[in-house]
């Protein structure tokens, strides 16, 4: 029989990471597929009885999402509308069942490229907080995933929580998905978009991140560059998905699988990111009332 | 071992076991709580929801361990006080559960959703529901009941004496789905079980050898025996059709496909579940595979069965007429080239059950759709006589044709009997996926010629068909194929030809149509394009060339009544022209121009016709029913139709019931089970309202005469039974008689009726002349959907289905199959390809959501036919195969795009989008 622990507090689970080989499981979601059929042969270390982990505050100078919050708990939090794609996302991840379940921490510590919680903390510059028995490090999201299922994280730490710095809650964000089914659907490709506007409702600040269309989720800077100074009509103009489709070509790398060839994939994720624009400009103006 | 206190359902449990154990596992084996259903052990599926803390989780992925002083609620707490509680009643009443395997599922969700929105709108329930798959219903009753919920109040379903056939009567066996006391295959072993695991080959095609059995055995604790074909008593070999039979319970050497057993391991239960196959002492050797048609009749491909002469396991022939001089008259002809892949039934329950030897017999309970097909293969493989077998069929969650096949069963039955213990088992989902049927991928080309009037002259078809690696049904697509392949219309010269060819694919068998919903999906679309060039609505053209009362099949068949097509047809005008309207208006508002904020798109409609016969190809398919009365006044009905979530347990009781002239709350029923039912076929080819349903009535009407002879009373007198007290009255007469006073037989019956049928079908000659059914059923769906153009997503918006059931015995249950037929349909048109070795579990192979079936208007047409119960006829496959035609139809009216490749996933579509812009 193998090994199993449920620690209470944060110090108990680091002292177990430090003594031994444990797999962390947090909400399961992804543990516990990965296994159909199978004995459960590992150590476990079940965190979900931290309970400081769970629960979003503000935080000096970031919101600080901790790591075991679960995506429905983001979902229902009254959270500025700079956080909209990524409550947008908690609400797509696989279920409600999965949503009441699975973790922030979870989803960037899997590091799926279809992972639908990353392209929207990339756009809110999010970082994540690694704790170990040596202290606490900061990390942004972006540097934290290495790969497809790699990230940075190193032997005897755990992510304890995710920090989304208050410069990233003003503005307005927004996620879209596309699969092939309405519910309950790995991403074939998810866009979030993040606009901050100046006073003359031009954009000043836009970062549009891309998922399952690169080995990690990622942002396109040159196409955030090429925004800035947008108004809402301009966004409105199908001029611009022609700049959008070279910036899709020149920073995505999208492979084919079972789900789209990397030809489409690269069509939707421009064609997705035109309507996160436009979705963003959707009241006349970037967000504002 | 740890322990772990816990609430279930308010009582405080404490259960001692591996921490990381499941807490599904632990609800359903360790405390006999098995309302709990497992369907994929991956969150895919949903069926285990339950609520922790009142919030819905899947059991399946939430380790035991973590639950100290948490609450639990599964299905079994939902009832108060052992009645039902209103969410269940509504299910109960508006027949949302068919199978009812992931209602537990449902209802948790459900439950959860209503405590914090006691009215949820419809996309309130959607989303609170959308979690749990469901591949019976449609999701339309479902949702109907979760919204109706808190106001339901029960309704008296008092069903009058001699008026059971046509009334919205509840299921017989409704309420066990919905309380979670349904034994299904994985749900009813006896605690002592051993437990068993197939080693299955990885690899498409392989040599193996096996070395070191005995050594892996004494290094393995707990494990008893390993059996491989060397173990097999009988015949190592087992097939639907026994001329074809040719699939080995374990593979000698070789294996043609992925997911072919090699051997099982059998052992004690926990050792078993520790066990890691993969220290299980195979060596393969890969060989390279024949995965296409193309490439398995390519000239010197290997054989896959040396007396299989180019991979071709059987053909079939329709001809009539002169099909090239048709064509070369016709002033209009088009002409297209089909794909489809195969598909998964995905059933929410995985094939699982027991078996157990008693003294020289065994008895195997296992999910199944025919259970004395399955007794006489597993007497076959047992080497014992087939009335040493019995099966008993537990309830089956799902079955859509592959639960026709063998599974579990000879490794249950080969294991008991030689260990002389009870054995159980249950697929893991992807062991369910690579190693059980699939529909039969189709390659077809078809010409149709029609003349300036809008007259069909002459149609040819060529269908290939990917049989994969063993037979199983492939002859019986091949056979059935080139009969349905003119579809309901009047066609003079016409010919059709089918293939199956083996492959190194899994075994490609039943589901739900037999080949005819590929082939119906070329045929209806092509149609289309033909009635465009003609100049003709799509509808009109259908209707100008429809098949009627008194017009030939394209075997030479003549129906002199019940051919319902045109109804149908005309059922949909209406609708069709209020359809098309709303797309033109919808369209004439939107013209693309600008960019549309949250895609949307053109609108498109869609038409598509059908026809389905009933039963076997013209071969035999008798069903027999008994009922009798007891000294006692039980009337007991003795019903071996197995329903699979479709129906039948209702259905014959109804129609038995009025044949008798009782009410139907009288019947008690004994269900299949080879030991007590007759043989009443399998639950297959629509036949179990047809065939087994005229049975019944049969049934009924001999016992009714029987209990009449007691008075010798005319044939209208009234019935009635109390107590043991029988009532003849007959006219002003009347005769009381207390059945205690007739001679009982040994089972202490007074009274029997018995009942059998077999559908007159006449051979089919060398050009398939012949008649092949004694009924079709017809039907028509239209498809109204909106196409994202720059995403390539369809959005479907509505469904409405006319079907010629003959007589609809029990309308909430044919509509129940008609929605069930069009999320098939749905999924089969835009979303399912099962690909061997990579789409075997529920994420990647995705089947409609809750949020992907459409309102459905069911439009019932009841067209007598002749010979069935009441006028019935069948409609479980009918309902299935106009919907994908349909879909491509409505696409390519809003878009231009001609798809010819399923499914149309959104980037198939956008390509066809582009093409047709091109063009």
């Amino acid at each position: 029989m193998p090994a199993y622990a449920c620690p209470k507090t944060l110090d108990e689970a680091l002292d177990h990471l430090a003594s031994g080989a444990w797999t962390v499981v947090a909400g399961g979601t992804d543990f516990y597929p990965a296994r159909t059929g199978r004995a459960i042969g590992e150590q476990m270390l079940d965190i979900t009885g931290i309970n400081p982990l769970r629960g979003i505050t503000k935080d000096g100078g970031y919101w600080r999402l901790g790591g075991l919050t679960p995506w429905s708990a983001i979902e229902g939090a009254g959270l500025p509308a700079a956080f909209d794609g990524l409550k947008c996302a908690a609400g797509q991840i696989g279920s409600v069942q999965i949503q009441n379940t699975a973790t922030i921490a979870g989803n960037l510590c899997n590091a799926s490229p279809a992972a639908d919680g990353v392209p929207p903390l990339l756009t809110l510059e999010a970082e994540v907080e690694l704790s170990s028995r040596g202290g606490t490090r900061t990390l942004p999201v972006a540097e934290f995933i290495t790969g497809n299922r790699k990230t940075a994280i190193e032997p005897g730490e755990l992510l304890t929580a995710v920090l989304i710095p208050v410069e990233s809650a003003t503005g307005i964000g927004c996620f879209l998905k596309l699969g092939v089914r309405e519910y309950m659907v790995i991403s074939m490709v998810s866009v979030a978009a993040w606009i901050q506007s100046a006073a003359d409702g031009r954009i000043e600040n836009a970062r549009i991140a891309v998922g399952a269309c690169s080995e990690i989720p990622r942002r396109l800077p040159g196409l955030e560059q090429s925004l800035a100074g947008l108004t809402v009509d301009d966004a409105l103009d199908p001029a611009l998905a022609g700049g959008i489709e070279a910036a899709c070509l020149a920073d995505l790398s999208p492979i084919g699988d079972v789900r789209a060839t990397a030809a489409y994939r690269l069509h939707a994720a421009a064609e997705l990111i035109g309507r996160a624009i436009r979705q963003c400009a959707k009241n006349g103006s970037w967000g504002r009332p | 071992m740890t322990k772990t206190a816990f609430t279930l359902n308010g009582h405080t449990m404490t259960v001692s076991t591996g921490p990381a154990t499941r807490l599904s596992d632990v609800l359903r084996r360790r405390l006999g709580a098995t309302g709990t259903k497992v369907g994929c052990d991956a969150g895919d599926c949903g069926a285990c929801t339950v609520l922790i803390d009142g919030q819905p989780v899947c059991a399946c992925m939430v380790p035991v361990g973590r639950l100290d002083g948490r609450h639990v609620e599964t299905v079994e707490g939902l009832a108060e006080d052992g009645t039902l509680n209103r969410l269940q009643r509504s299910f109960l009443h508006h027949g949302a559960a068919q199978c009812g395997i992931c209602i537990p599922g449902m209802l948790m969700a459900a439950t959860a959703l209503l405590r914090s929105n006691p009215a949820p709108s419809e996309e309130e329930v959607r989303q609170g529901l959308s979690g749990v798959l469901c591949r019976c219903t449609g999701y339309r009753k479902i949702i109907r009941a979760v919204m109706e919920a808190h106001r339901f109040e029960a309704p008296e379903n008092a069903v009058q004496k001699g008026h059971a056939v046509g009334g919205r009567v509840r299921r017989v066996d409704g309420a066990p789905k919905v309380t979670g006391a349904d034994i299904f295959g994985d749900d009813g072993a006896p605690a002592e079980c051993l437990a068993v695991k197939v080693v299955r080959c990885p690899h498409h095609r392989a040599r193996f050898a096996l070395g070191g059995v005995d050594r892996f055995v004494e290094a393995h604790p707990g494990v008893v025996r390993v059996f491989t074909a060397a173990d097999i008593p009988g015949e190592n070999r087992f097939g639907v059709i026994p001329a074809f039979a040719d699939q080995p319970v374990f593979a000698q050497g070789a294996c043609r496909f992925r997911g072919e057993a090699v051997a099982m391991v059998v052992g004690e239960s926990q050792a078993m579940a520790e066990l890691a196959l993969d220290e299980f002492p195979v060596t393969w050797e890969p060989l390279p595979a024949l995965m296409t048609v193309a490439e398995a009749t390519a000239p010197g491909a290997p054989l896959l069965f040396e007396d299989r002469e180019g991979n071709i396991l059987t053909r079939g022939l329709v001809r009539r007429g002169e099909v090239d001089a048709g064509l070369a008259a016709a002033d209009t002809v088009v002409e297209g080239a089909f794909e489809t892949p195969f598909v998964e039934h995905a059933y929410i329950e995985p094939e699982a059950g027991y078996a157990v030897r008693v003294g020289e017999r065994v008895e195997v309970h296992a999910c199944t759709q025919s259970p004395y097909m399955d007794r006489t293969e597993v007497a076959r493989i047992l080497g014992i006589d087939d009335e040493a077998v019995r099966i008993v069929p537990t309830s089956t969650g799902g079955g859509f044709g592959s639960k026709l096949d063998l599974s579990v069963q000879p490794f249950l039955a080969v294991a008991a009997w030689a260990l002389k213990r009870p054995v159980r088992m249950a697929y893991s989902r992807p062991e369910s996926m690579i190693s059980t049927t699939k529909r039969h991928p189709s390659s077809i080309r078809i010409r149709i010629g029609a003349g300036k009037d809008g007259r069909l002259k002459a149609l040819d078809y060529l269908g290939v068909f990917n049989t994969g690696a063993y037979a199983s049904w492939g002859p019986t697509v091949a056979n059935r194929v080139p009969v349905h392949a003119s579809g309901p219309y009047v066609i003079a010269d016409y010919r059709a030809r089918s293939e199956a060819v083996h492959t190194n694919g899994p075994p490609a068998g039943a589901f739900r149509g037999f080949g005819v919903p590929q082939t119906a999906l070329a045929q209806e679309v092509m149609f289309d394009e033909l009635a465009e060039k003609l100049g003709l609505d799509a509808l009109e053209f259908r209707l100008l060339n429809a098949l009627d009362n008194g017009l030939p099949t394209v075997t030479g068949q003549v129906f002199e009544t019940g051919v319902g097509f045109r109804q149908c047809l005309e059922a949909l005008k209406p609708h069709w022209r209020r359809a098309l309207a709303d797309a033109e208006r919808h369209n004439a508002a939107d013209d693309g121009a600008r960019p549309r904020p949250r895609g949307g798109g053109p609108r498109g409609v869609g038409i598509a016709g059908m026809w389905y016969g009933c039963g076997n190809t013209s071969l035999p398919n008798p069903s027999t029913i008994k009922v009798g009365i007891t000294a006692g006044g039980k009337v007991v009905l003795f019903q071996g139709a197995v329903d699979i979530g479709q129906g039948s347990n209702t259905v014959i009781t109804q129609i038995c019931a009025d044949g008798v002239g009782l009410p139907m709350e009288r019947f008690e029923l004994v269900l299949g089970d080879t030991d007590l039912t007759p043989d009443a076929g399998k639950t297959s080819a629509s036949r179990q309202t047809f065939v087994s349903g005229k049975a019944a009535l049969l049934a009924g009407q001999d016992l009714r005469r029987n209990i009449l002879a007691l008075s010798n009373a005319s044939g209208s007198a009234d019935i009635g039974l109390a107590g043991r007290r029988l009532t003849i009255r007959d006219g002003d007469g009347e005769r009381i008689i207390d059945l205690g006073d007739l001679e009982a037989d040994g089972g202490g019956f007074v009274l029997w009726g018995e009942g059998t049928f077999d559908p007159p079908t006449q051979p089919l000659d060398e050009n398939g002349q012949g008649e092949p059914y004694a009924t079709f059923g017809f039907g028509a769906h239209m498809v109204e959907l909106e196409v994202d153009t720059g995403l390539g997503r369809v959005k479907v918006l509505k469904v409405t289905a006319a079907h010629d059931v003959g007589r609809a015995i029990n309308p909430t249950l044919v509509e129940g199959q008609v929605e069930g037929g069009v999320a098939q349909g749905l999924g089969m048109a835009l979303m399912e390809e099962y690909l061997p070795g990579r789409s075997e579990n529920l994420h990647d192979y995705l089947i409609p959501t809750i949020g992907d079936v459409p309102e459905v208007e069911t439009i019932l047409i009841e067209e007598a036919d002749p010979l069935g119960p009441y006028g019935a006829k069948g409609v479980g496959e009918q309902a299935l195969i106009p919907t994908a035609p349909a879909v491509l139809n409505a696409i390519r009216h809003a878009t231009g795009a001609r798809l010819r490749v399923l499914p149309a996933t959104p980037e198939r579509i956008l390509r066809a989008i582009q093409e047709a812009g091109k063009g």
